[in-house]
């Protein structure tokens, strides 16, 4: 799987908010199906149709112990939707805080010297 | 002090980038049209901004091209305005120039960049839409060189779960 479609999957599976619910719950540590389908009212089918979303982007792994089978994070993959997201933000940014000083400047300047468009 | 931009992801190939800014709606716009403005802010750290060529109308064309300032390598855009709303839509279309710095976008362009200001109490929000051509395109926008010496490390992990709680 390339990147790309790897961050695909990511942000597909994020784009739905119980699905964040769920992984901010795990964020706390790992839990059952039936401890995640408590707290949101879901039945236990509807959590395991998310987790296996969740599962497949390589957002949601499966803890060690077998018998109660809990569901952990693996913020890897987050981190990388996050980190994607946060380059286009400083980007953005970079640009952004000098024209929060220039605004600054030319709100400072006697609005007779300034020329404006209508 | 205003608040970072915002950055979502409205659909696969586009990116929706909100920001507020300290100052009338009619002075942010001048920032966006007036080439004597606009090089004195867009662009990228450590890069020089030497053409910055616009006719803010429908169908008039611009040429943005920045210069670094260690190695003098150049790269720009480049298009045509689509829509003029003075003062609170402007969208134009986008083409990559790869100049002497390198870098493409595949099958990328044009990218259509819409910018939409709306004012409420002195404050003015920005909406800047981009729509590329692909997935891969706004994909390629971000992993050009341009990026690589970019601190962007930290990552925000605990407050991006903390919103979705």
């Amino acid at each position: 799987m390339s990147s790309s479609e790897r961050l695909d999957l990511t942000f597909a599976a994020l784009a739905d908010p119980t699905r964040r619910a769920i992984l901010a719950r795990l964020a706390r540590g790992e839990a059952t199906v039936t401890e995640l389908a408590e707290p949101f009212e879901l039945s236990q089918p509807a959590i395991s149709k998310h987790l296996k979303v969740l599962e497949r982007a390589g957002l949601v792994s499966m803890g060690v112990d077998a018998q109660r089978r809990p569901r952990k994070l693996e913020p890897k993959r987050l981190e990388e939707a996050v980190d994607w997201i946060d380059r286009y933000r400083d980007i953005f940014e970079q640009s952004y805080q000098r024209l929060d000083a220039l605004l600054e400047e030319l709100q400072a300047t006697p609005p007779r010297r300034r020329r404006t468009r209508r | 002090m205003p608040r970072p931009a915002e950055v979502t992801l409205p659909s696969d190939r586009a990116v929706r980038v909100t920001r507020t800014f300290d100052a009338p709606r009619q002075l942010v716009w001048d920032a966006h049209t007036r080439p004597e403005l606009v090089r004195r802010w867009q662009g990228y750290d450590g890069w020089d901004m030497p053409v910055c060529d616009m006719d803010v109308r429908v169908g008039g064309t611009y040429r943005w091209q920045w210069r670094n300032r260690e190695d003098g390598k150049g790269f720009g855009f480049f298009g045509t305005f689509i829509e003029v709303d003075s003062p609170s839509k402007i969208v134009h279309e986008q083409y990559f120039d790869p100049g002497d710095f390198g870098g493409d976008m595949p099958a990328g362009d044009p990218c259509v960049v819409s910018v939409e200001l709306s004012e409420k109490n002195g404050v003015t929000t920005l909406v800047c839409n981009l729509t590329f051509a692909s997935k891969e395109a706004r994909e390629a926008a971000v992993s050009t060189g341009m990026t690589d010496g970019m601190e962007h490390s930290y990552v925000r992990l605990d407050g991006m779960l903390s919103a979705a709680a």
